[in-house]
């Protein structure tokens, strides 16, 4: 096994599966001889031809439009959005038609796409290059949201993505495409999308986050440890739908939940979260769900540091939980 | 907006221009006349529901039955079709059975997409006629990723995607246009300029003297129609799928129609258009125009039978629609996903025990 970047697995995974069926296609913007403005279709052009890595027009209600249709027709088509910030102009695409396709056709017409977007904040990239959008997807009938944090999990999931059945938002959290590596399996590699991944076990207190917040979580955990409390952390890979199952194993056993994302917090994925383990969980729980995450602001470029949360952060809101 | 360089083939005097006849055999064309009664038939049964409460609603395309089924004709088998909503005429020309058409309407069990969504949003896969949307001109974008397949497949179909003038205005319209002159893809957008998007007239969706000349700036050609005539948009959307499937690629085609009644039973026009407008367009009725064609060549003796036989196949087909079970509760939480994940199958459950 090869040790490589999250980048260099997401341009594996999209290999290894044009090679593999030769329906999937990929499409954007500077995708073909630019491989992509982070590269991740990098050199796919030359070797499978540009009718099948399209270098579209600027017009992201177009590619994901285009896309609908080409799924629609028999071709499995990965759409790259060249930052999920950009993603807007095509959001009546994505929530009313090809979330919406199977539902309103009784089955009839289905649109598995998968729409990569790189996503989260970390690179200094301000407002248009940094946003979490993760919750209004998950808000979405019909949307399966995934977002890795390893190289092998990129892997894994986007290639699940690619061969599922179901319109697939795949998030890539931008600030750990170079900056994480880690062992990734050659060849054809699966994780399944649904099933959680335990980040580190531990026993005091379970610690749900994911994508560019791990890192966080585990340097929170590591310094966590060092006043003796045990930290569970848990990335649940795909958000929606989500593996509640583990969470609620996990929450059972330790009694405090801690969630953890960049996004703002007035309704981002962890107040569901918690609101899930709250239902689930009551009698179990020893301490309120506690919440760290981004501020409800747009997102701010010089204070970026500051927006985003960080281990000390993460660690005052696990010392709440145990003090409780 | 200018009426110059409009094709027609019907003439006033009700014989076909011999240069730009289509040439369809006399059944196919005594066909294209009883599929028009037929439509109009349908919406005034339609409107008739509604006004009675025992449907929710109704867009009809009285007046435009010459683009629905004229285009409707040029479609074969193997081509795909991505319609507007007032568009079921291109469906029941293609072969949507009247059954599941009426049947969507209640949204009972013959109803194919199970009550999922309000009257006119029909669909059917097997004659590749996909599933509409209530936005205008969303599915100008899927047409052209539909054609790119068929193109990279090397399949000799073309794809046929119709919408009104408003739809001009989108954003969607811009892509799916730019996109197919970029890509050279065998699409046929058929617009059918009927004059007005809701309450807004033609002229408040553009500054530009035609709707067809917009195909220019995205290297497409551009033909405008007489939309009242059905040898003359069968002639023009026939020549546009050809070109289509000839892998010459796509055409913009504004045909000019008028909508005689309301933009759905949602709307008042008299608010918004003179009486004598309206009255002006009856004139040009696009069955009586075809009627008088055909009586012409010896092949229609009694219309008045024919509308007769229509509405009687449409009530027919009303009465096992209205009649038939209404679709399952637990019907609501499929086909969200292809397998039902654990919150849906938590909130059906909860709903049929009644504990939710």
């Amino acid at each position: 096994m090869a040790e490589v970047t999250l980048i260099k697995a997401i341009n594996d995974a999209l290999a290894t599966e044009m090679a593999r069926d030769p329906s999937v296609c990929v499409l954007g913007e500077d995708i073909g001889r630019g491989g992509g403005v982070f590269r991740a279709t990098e050199g796919l052009s030359r070797r499978f031809g540009p009718e099948r890595v399209i270098d579209t027009p600027l017009n992201e209600v177009g590619i994901v439009g285009m896309a609908i249709g080409m799924a629609m027709n028999g071709l499995r088509p990965v759409a790259e959005i060249e930052f999920s910030d950009f993603i807007y102009p095509a959001f009546d695409q994505i929530v009313s038609e090809m979330a919406k396709m199977r539902y309103r056709s009784a089955g009839q017409f289905t649109a598995a796409v998968v729409l990569r977007a790189p996503a989260g904040g970390g690179i200094r990239g301000g407002h248009y290059h940094s946003q979490s959008p993760e919750a209004y997807y998950i808000h979405t009938a019909g949307l399966v949201v995934a977002m890795p944090s390893t190289p092998a999990d990129a892997k894994g999931l986007l290639s699940s993505a690619i061969r599922g059945e179901d319109p697939v938002i795949f998030l890539e959290p931008k600030a750990l495409y170079r900056t994480v590596k880690g062992e990734v399996p050659e060849g054809e590699y699966l994780v399944p999308l649904g099933v959680g991944r335990i980040v580190r076990p531990g026993s005091d207190v379970t610690l749900v986050t994911w994508g560019g917040m791990v890192p966080v979580a585990e340097k929170a955990a590591a310094d966590a440890a060092t006043e003796g409390v045990d930290v569970e952390i848990i990335d649940p890979r795909t958000l929606w739908p989500l593996d509640i199952a583990m969470i609620e194993a996990s929450v059972k056993r330790t009694g405090r939940a801690v969630v953890l994302h960049e996004a703002p917090r007035t309704c981002g994925f962890g107040a569901e979260i918690s609101a899930l383990i709250q239902e689930r969980c009551f009698l179990h729980l020893k301490a309120p769900v506690a919440r760290v995450t981004g501020f409800d602001t747009p997102f701010p470029f010089a204070l970026e540091p500051s927006y985003l949360p960080d281990p000390e952060r993460t660690l005052r809101a696990i010392r709440a939980s145990m003090d409780f | 907006m200018t009426d110059a360089g409009i094709l027609s083939v019907l003439r006033p005097d009700g014989t076909a221009d011999p240069l730009l006849d289509p040439g369809l055999p006399d059944p196919e064309l005594l066909s294209l006349y009883r599929h028009m009664v037929l439509l109009r038939a349908i919406d005034e049964k339609a409107v008739a529901l509604q006004r009675s409460g025992r449907i929710a609603f109704f867009a009809p395309s009285t007046g435009q039955e010459a683009c629905s089924i004229g285009a409707g004709h040029a479609v074969r088998e193997g081509d795909w079709i991505f319609p507007a909503y007032r568009d079921h005429g291109v469906g029941l020309m293609r072969g949507y059975p009247l059954a599941s058409l009426i049947g969507q309407l209640f949204g009972h069990t013959t109803d194919a997409t199970r009550g999922r969504q309000m009257p006119n949003h029909w669909c059917d896969r097997s004659i590749r006629l996909v599933s509409v949307s209530s936005p205008v001109a969303t599915q100008l974008t899927h047409a052209v990723g539909a054609a790119y397949a068929a193109k990279v497949r090397g399949e000799r179909v073309a794809v046929l995607a119709t919408f009104g003038d408003g739809g001009t205005s989108t954003g969607d319209f811009h892509a799916a246009m730019n996109f197919t002159g970029v890509f050279r893809l065998p699409v046929v957008f058929f617009c059918e300029n009927n004059r007005y998007a809701i309450s807004h007239p033609v002229e408040r969706q553009t500054a530009s003297r035609t709707l067809s000349e917009k195909a220019a700036g995205y290297g497409l050609p551009g033909v405008r129609v007489d939309g009242n005539d059905v040898l003359a948009v069968r002639k023009v959307v026939g020549d546009a799928m050809e070109r289509a499937r000839a892998g010459e690629g796509g055409t913009l085609i504004e045909a000019l129609t008028y909508r005689l009644g309301p933009h759905s039973t949602s709307d008042d026009p008299t608010v918004y258009r003179s009486e004598a407008e309206v009255a002006g367009w009856r004139e040009k009725d696009p069955i009586r125009r075809f009627a008088a064609f055909l009586k012409g060549r010896g092949l229609l003796e009694d219309p008045a039978a024919e509308e007769a036989g229509a509405k009687e196949i449409v009530r027919a087909a009303v009465e096992v629609a209205e009649g038939a079970p209404p679709v399952p509760l637990s019907s609501m939480f499929e086909d969200v996903y292809a397998e039902i994940p654990w919150h849906l199958a938590e909130q059906r459950d909860s709903l049929l025990s009644g504990t939710g």
